[in-house]
């Protein structure tokens, strides 16, 4: 068992899920109740990473993330590091990878609840954030808690993308979807069937912990 | 004269055509009917801010929420909206869907406050729930209290019990004029229940595709709708087609050709004698001649026919009489049920009827075509004729 690419693995989930959140709340919300021109676009850029090689898009992001890039170098400049092969890179890359992981179940949470709820908590002299923190955020959390959750379990298991962006290095971009790939070709199956076997509990137990969150949430509508 | 508390002039062409005009006194109630999609609801959210008309004002106590320079949003107009639905906080009790509206007051005075307007709303002891736990009727209740906990400069209730089954409609129209002589406020509701509209309101204000019609005390709408547009609108069942035969001023009355009769009509000098005229005339102004006892009331304006229909219809029958046996001179009746009893009223049979000079109604003329089908009893008057 790799401990230090699974502790880097749960580092870059947790990380990617909780900066997601705030982000995916304000977009889907924008595309639940705003009608906007370029709508249709919006949508579809944010679901493209479902249906996008993770190759094409690990592909573009080392683009974009070299050195030489505008990107590369702005990043350089504030943080000294670099984009590519580093675990603020990956990062990057796994947010922009899960935004349809998150962003969708967040929107369909948001467009569940009425639009004359929100009215009336107008009407009852609330402003815009208090109706998000006091009506809103209360009726849509399970749609919040399931894009945590998926997005948590989907950046454990991502593989291409972060063979892409991250490369292999230790503690730094292996991860553990990564490790089991190594150990095998390694012939480690002992080591790689341990890891595998991990990360398929997880992932049951947080796809069956949303499935249960969607039967409660159903239950009280 | 002061201005009334609420001023309301609204109108766009699109998305929803407008063109608005009515006032609302304080403590006054004015409905709002009008067919489906004819943008009650529309002038509603209007007022309350959650819509935006093109171009237009309200004015609530000498306040503008809109003008051509000025657009108030809703959480600073301070009107209580009753949704059809409620839309009550699904996740709040209903103490605290109450105290949501209640942010002014100081938090310790809260719970107090919403108690006291749970009361008020006969739904004491039940604060703790959650909306889904309560009945249709205790969850309007709610919503009523919440839309009251603002100290709103105006009352909106769109459909308030429309949601509801028959038994506690009846409950909370009674329970609304009794709330209503507690509040000081200009009370505007939505409903396109007629009956509703001529029970609890001072004012009916008709709507069609978006514009004002004709407003008035309820009785006086649906008894002198200003044409035969209107006319419909408020169910005015029997209207026909005549034709001014002369003014008679020294008798107080204008004389209208229909079909071979000449009927007396209350003075109208307005239309020009010879001119076609639309006129119409409620069915509790048609009074049935008894067989066994004439009486001298018979010589006003009477006309005979065969019963073409005859329904019962609760404690009354809804009789339809062919004036002289004609099938374009059909007239509708509402007649005790006892009373056709006694007259032996039944299909087929022959009647004469007086029509009542003071409640025949002239409109300017304007042609329609019969109306198959109208549901029986389903009028706004329901009052007996006949005796």
């Amino acid at each position: 068992m790799d401990w230090t690419a699974l502790w880097l693995s749960l580092k870059l989930a947790v990380a990617t899920a909780t900066l997601l959140l705030p982000l995916s709340i304000l977009l889907a919300r924008e595309l639940a109740w705003r009608r906007f021109a370029g709508k249709a676009a919006v949508e579809a850029l944010v679901a493209l990473p479902l249906v996008l090689p993770p190759t094409v898009l690990g592909y573009y992001l080392l683009v974009v993330f070299a050195p030489q890039s505008a990107l590369g170098q702005a990043f350089a400049a504030i943080t000294g590091g670099t984009l590519a092969f580093s675990f603020a890179g990956l990062l990057v890359a796994s947010i922009i990878f899960n935004l349809p992981f998150a962003v969708q179940p967040v929107q369909r949470a948001f467009e569940s609840v009425p639009g004359q709820v929100r009215e009336a908590a107008w009407l009852c002299g609330m402003s815009g954030w208090r109706t998000l923190w006091q009506v809103e955020l209360p009726l849509a959390w399970p749609g919040l808690l399931s894009a945590f959750v998926l997005t948590f379990a989907h950046t454990l298991g991502e593989f291409g993308v972060v063979l892409m962006v991250g490369g292999n290095i230790p503690g730094e971009t292996k991860t553990i979807a990564i490790a089991i790939y190594d150990r095998v070709q390694a012939l480690d199956d002992s080591a790689a069937g341990a890891m595998s076997a991990l990360l398929l509990g997880i992932s049951f137990v947080s796809i069956a912990l949303i499935y249960t969150l969607d039967r409660s949430r159903r239950r009280h509508d | 004269m002061t201005e009334p508390a609420l001023v309301v002039r609204l109108e766009q062409a699109a998305p929803i055509p407008l063109k608005v005009a009515f006032d609302c006194a304080a403590g006054e109630l004015v409905a709002l009917v009008g067919p489906s999609g004819s943008g009650k609801s529309t002038i509603l959210r209007a007022i309350a801010g959650l819509v935006k008309p093109m171009s237009g004002e309200v004015r609530c106590n000498g306040e503008t929420w809109q003008d051509a320079s000025r657009f108030v949003p809703p959480q600073a107009r301070h009107a209580g909206l009753v949704f059809q639905h409620y839309a009550l906080f699904p996740h709040m009790s209903a103490r605290r869907n109450v105290e949501a509206a209640l942010g002014t007051v100081p938090r310790a005075a809260r719970r107090d406050r919403a108690l006291e307007l749970l009361d008020l709303v006969n739904l004491g002891g039940l604060e703790d729930r959650l909306p889904h736990a309560l009945s249709g009727g205790q969850q309007q209740r709610v919503a009523v209290a919440r839309a009251l906990a603002r100290d709103p400069q105006v009352l909106l209730l769109d459909e308030p019990f429309s949601a509801v089954d028959q038994v506690t409609r009846r409950k909370l129209q009674r329970e609304l004029a009794q709330l209503r002589r507690r509040l000081r406020m200009p009370i505007v509701f939505v409903t396109h229940d007629l009956e509703e509209a001529a029970m609890l309101a001072d004012r009916m204000v008709v709507l069609q595709a978006g514009e004002t019609l004709q407003a008035g005390p309820p009785f006086e709408l649906i008894a002198r709708p200003r044409d035969v547009q209107v006319a419909r609108l408020v169910d005015f069942r029997n209207l026909f087609h005549g034709e001014i035969v002369a003014h008679r001023p020294d008798a107080g009355h204008t004389l209208v050709r229909w079909l071979d009769f000449t009927l007396e009509a209350p003075l109208r000098t307005e239309f020009d004698a010879g001119g076609p005229i639309s006129w119409g005339i409620l069915p509790a102004h048609c009074i049935l001649h008894r067989r066994d006892r004439p009486s001298r009331g018979e010589r006003e304006n009477p006309v005979t026919g065969v019963i073409d229909e005859f329904v019962p219809f609760g404690e009354n029958a809804a009789v339809t009489m062919r004036v002289d046996g004609r099938a374009d001179a059909e007239l509708q009746l509402s007649i005790p049920l006892h009373v056709a009893n006694r007259n032996s009223l039944a299909q087929g049979a022959e009647i004469s009827v007086t029509l009542l000079r003071e409640g025949i109604h002239l409109m300017p003329f304007q042609a329609f075509e019969r109306r198959a089908g109208i549901p029986r009893g389903a009028g706004v008057d329901r009052r007996p004729a006949g005796e």
